[in-house]
């Protein structure tokens, strides 16, 4: 099977079913990628394919075949941090952190989709757990990185 | 009999041994031990929490862990505030789990009691000389103590200390009195003779010098470090997949493995069929564990799928009996039959009682928790030629290591154990340790190192509980509606001892409880007991307030005469919150308060019911006294988060227990506050200079009840039993109060 990772061309012999989360952690030891639930109910696991968010625990890698993948390790651009990590930064967003590679990925292709998110865009694009609670800070970095 | 604090000392002492004691009054008897430990090449080890190096940074040894709660930014700055440290020179390492770092200080805040421990308390005694005994030799996170114990026992006077030592050096090279050296960000002063000289230059000269006990610290007036919220160490390593979690471990020819132990708890593995899968792709070994089994295989997915795959039959046992409704049922018996042991007593409740005018009389239940910790328990263990390593996210890395070594039959120096992130802890990672005993248990059948991660089925099935329980509370208001009788019963009592008593003036008041009627595993969950009596003190106060007809902020606040900082945090979140002005039709708010872990936390809610008849909470104002404030950013979140953790229990939560096992099995059967239902929050600090209080705890306990007696006050719906979302609050109300027999009350 031929992924293309953060702009890299992988190769790897895994079953086609196989969930493309397990795919990057157990096989491209890509491990920003987390694990919450494995039924698409958290996020934690959250990846863009070709743009698009797509909880990663229940995608088969083979879909994402000829797809460009965007892990949490592939976001910033030449050195340089996207626009929503550096917020979550300077708003100390994470707690534990678990949950805040999926969040980071949901927010930036919210911001693709749309430059100038209101509060209720935000509530219907950012469905991801975050047992910490910091919601507020993400919202409120969303907002923050709307405007950088 | 009032216990002065000297006298707890010592009763401790000798209820708990002389070595405890001569323990927690020597910080510094284990120097050499820790500096063959920690120290690196020529930096010197000046005291066990404090490295400095020629070039002038400074290392702060934490012994607790990050689980996103800031310690490992919020511990060093009151060390380096002592210290006089330049901050950007200031680094953090977590102490490795070894007992030369075995946290002293917190387990000397549990020997003070980080309360006045009141005359009515004295049942206490003996829970915490066993508290005492447990933590004693522990790296524990946990009891909201890292800044209260840690931080103020700890970090300060090692911070002191240092400065001294190193004032001394540069007085001793210059020739000049001590008194005459100042200090600055990291540099010596000596005006007169214009000498100057950086940390780093006396950092070997001063390990010679020995500290004394006590070395005076600043006023908190002349603070620049504590106080801001400076950015935490470990926040750039979350934002772009570099830090590394327990199931992140990878290491030389590791291997991975999922598990699936009795759904009934207590229950015993009868058969498994281990051909049915050896021969699926990738998969290396089918394994007996205690209690279950294993798969391991070449990668998580392929050991997960076939650990599903297996045939498997259980010997169920006794525990396939239990319910929740028959638990419940036991509790609610154990509590009428009577024979409860005593918690606290002032004056006399039960006669009170029988003289009141009013007398209201309810009862409550609160289901089992599970934790759910975003990130699912997980552990990597290597047994190799004799020694065990540990890879993992522990509350308790000592402890967890000590564990170790006993289920792995080996002297504790064959275990090492790498502290790695937490994706939550909750409690969950720190005395329960399933998740490790399966580990080991693993790895001592195959020659490699292991990482064993749950799936999230496992794991909110096999968590240690929040428990359930049950309370009656009853209470008597005079002919003027003044409270004067207490009377607080309920089921299973764990820690703190302190969670069950209330600040409120009330002259006659008894609490006693219940025990043994909880077969399920019990773990403490954030705030531990704090979450149970938060919720049924203050939904029964506001039953008691709509009794006297009295508004449940100001019958509140006619109780806190004899508890000013109670008062002026109530008082300070009635304002916040714009308590007794118009709100839109349809909402309503609700009040509470809750001090826990020396925290006194007020908050109101604001809620309504929704069109499909649930319970919608729309903002929540917090106000909090700390004593005093470390990190104001990192308190507000914790508070934040305290919150939503709470909500999250108040509206949906609910573990529930047929056939021996739990029902919920994923996410889906337990749901959790999202964006789109989390309120927004405002917090206020209000740090009244007392004692240095908890911060990931305290904002849990009171929301539960600010959000039932919102209800109550916006559609008539008394809650008594939570999660919030099994009300429909379109259907009818339940009764509001009912009298108790024998009271002269007349029926309403």
């Amino acid at each position: 099977m031929q992924l293309v990772v953060n702009g890299v061309a992988k190769t790897l012999d895994v079953e086609p079913e196989m969930p493309l989360l397990w795919a990057l952690r157990d096989v491209l030891d890509l491990t920003g990628t987390k694990y919450g639930c494995g039924v698409a109910y958290c996020g934690a696991c959250t990846v863009l394919v070709d743009g698009q968010p797509v909880r990663s625990c229940s995608f088969p890698a083979s879909a994402a075949e000829g797809k460009q993948v965007t892990t949490i390790e592939g976001l910033a651009k030449d050195g340089a941090l996207h626009r929503v990590q550096a917020k979550w930064i300077e708003l100390q967003v994470p707690q534990c952190g678990y949950c805040q590679s999926g969040q980071i990925l949901a927010a930036a292709a919210l911001l693709d989709q749309n430059p100038s998110p209101s509060d209720a865009d935000i509530d219907a694009a950012m469905t991801n757990v975050c047992r910490c609670g910091t919601y507020s800070r993400i919202r409120a970095a969303i907002h923050a990185a709307a405007k950088a | 009999m009032a216990i002065s604090r000297r006298a707890f000392i010592v009763g401790g002492a000798l209820a708990g041994g002389g070595l405890l004691l001569g323990y927690a009054l020597a910080p510094f008897s284990n120097l050499k031990r820790a500096r063959s430990l920690g120290a690196e090449g020529d930096e010197i080890l000046l005291l066990t929490w404090v490295k400095l190096a020629p070039d002038g940074t400074v290392t702060v040894i934490v012994p607790h862990s990050e689980m996103g709660q800031g310690i490992h930014t919020s511990l060093p700055m009151m060390l380096a505030e002592e210290l006089d440290a330049d901050w950007s020179q200031v680094r953090m390492v977590q102490a490795p789990a070894d007992p030369a770092f075995a946290n002293g200080a917190l387990a000397r805040g549990y020997f003070r009691g980080e309360h006045e421990i009141p005359a009515a308390l004295s049942g206490a005694m003996d829970f915490t000389a066993r508290k005492i005994a447990e933590y004693m030799n522990a790296q524990i996170t946990g009891g909201s103590l890292s800044i209260r114990a840690t931080g103020v026992d700890g970090m300060r006077r090692t911070g002191a200390a240092a400065r001294w030592m190193l004032v001394q050096a540069a007085a001793a090279a210059w020739g000049v009195p001590a008194e005459e050296i100042t200090t600055d960000k990291g540099v010596l002063f000596h005006a007169a003779s214009k000498r100057e000289a950086g940390y780093g230059e006396f950092a070997t000269a001063a390990a010679s010098f020995d500290p004394p006990a006590d070395v005076p610290q600043k006023p908190r007036s002349q603070y620049t470090i504590v106080g801001h919220s400076l950015p935490r160490f470990d926040i750039p390593a979350k934002v772009d997949g570099r830090a590394r979690y327990g199931v992140d471990t990878r290491v030389p020819n590791m291997v991975y493995a999922a598990v699936k132990a009795s759904p009934v708890f207590g229950g015993k593995l009868a058969s498994f069929d281990a051909a049915a899968v050896a021969n699926r792709r990738g998969v290396l070994k089918v394994l007996e564990i205690p209690g279950g089994v294993a798969v391991v295989a070449d990668n998580t997915w392929r050991a997960q799928q076939a650990v599903d795959a297996l045939p498997v039959t259980w010997n169920d046992g006794a525990g396939a009996a239990h319910s929740s409704d028959s638990i419940f049922a036991g509790m609610e018996a154990a509590l009428e039959k009577g024979g409860l042991k005593r918690d606290w007593a002032e004056g006399d409740a039960e006669t009170a009682l029988r003289g009141a005018a009013k007398v209201v009389d309810q009862t409550y239940r609160l289901p089992y928790l599970a934790h759910a910790c975003m990130e699912p328990m997980n552990c990597t263990a290597s047994f190799e030629d004799g020694k065990l390593e540990i890879w993992g996210g522990f509350q308790d890395g000592l402890g967890a290591r000590m564990t170790a070594a006993r289920l792995a039959g080996l002297p504790w120096e064959k275990v090492a154990l790498h502290h790695t992130t937490m994706g939550g802890g909750f409690g969950r990672r720190g005395p329960t340790l399933n998740y490790l005993a399966q580990a080991i248990a693993i790895a001592k059948q195959v020659d490699r190192p292991v990482n064993m991660i749950w799936s999230r089925e496992e794991d909110l099935t096999q968590d240690n509980y929040r428990n359930a329980s049950v309370a009656r509370v009853r209470g008597g208001l005079d002919a003027d509606g003044r409270p004067v009788a207490w009377l607080y019963e309920y089921a299973e009592k764990h820690d703190p001892a302190e969670a069950t008593l209330i600040p409120y003036g009330i002259a006659n008041r008894l609490a006693r409880y219940a025990s043994d009627t909880d077969p399920i595993p019990f773990g403490p969950w954030r705030s531990v007991d704090n979450s149970i009596h938060g919720f049924y003190i203050e939904s029964f106060v506001d039953e008691l307030a709509f009794a006297a007809s009295k508004d449940p902020f100001e019958f509140r606040r006619d109780m806190l005469a004899g508890a000013p900082r109670h008062l002026a945090v109530l008082n300070g979140v009635a304002q916040l919150s714009g308590w007794g002005t118009p709100l839109p039709k349809g909402r309503a708010r609700g009040i509470s308060l809750k001090e826990s872990f020396g925290t006194i936390v007020a908050q109101v809610a604001e809620a309504s019911a929704g069109p499909d008849g649930r319970a919608r909470v729309h903002k929540v104002w917090c106000a909090a006294d700390p004593g005093e404030v470390v990190h104001p950013g990192g308190l507000a979140a914790q508070l934040e988060g305290g919150i939503i953790y709470g909500l999250t229990a108040a509206l949906y939560g609910e573990i529930s227990i047929a056939g021996g096992r739990v029902v919920e099995k994923n996410f889906p059967d337990y749901p959790m506050v999202k964006m789109a239902d989390a309120p927004a929050i405002e917090v206020m600090l209000m740090p009244s200079g007392a004692r240095t209080g908890g911060a990931g705890e305290p904002g849990t306990p009171p929301v539960a009840a600010a959000a039932a007696n919102a209800v109550f006050a916006a559609t008539g719906h008394r809650i008594r039993a939570l999660p919030l979302r099994k009300h429909d609050l379109n259907g009818p109300p339940e009764p509001q109060w009912r009298p108790e027999q024998g009271g002269n009350s007349e029926s309403s």
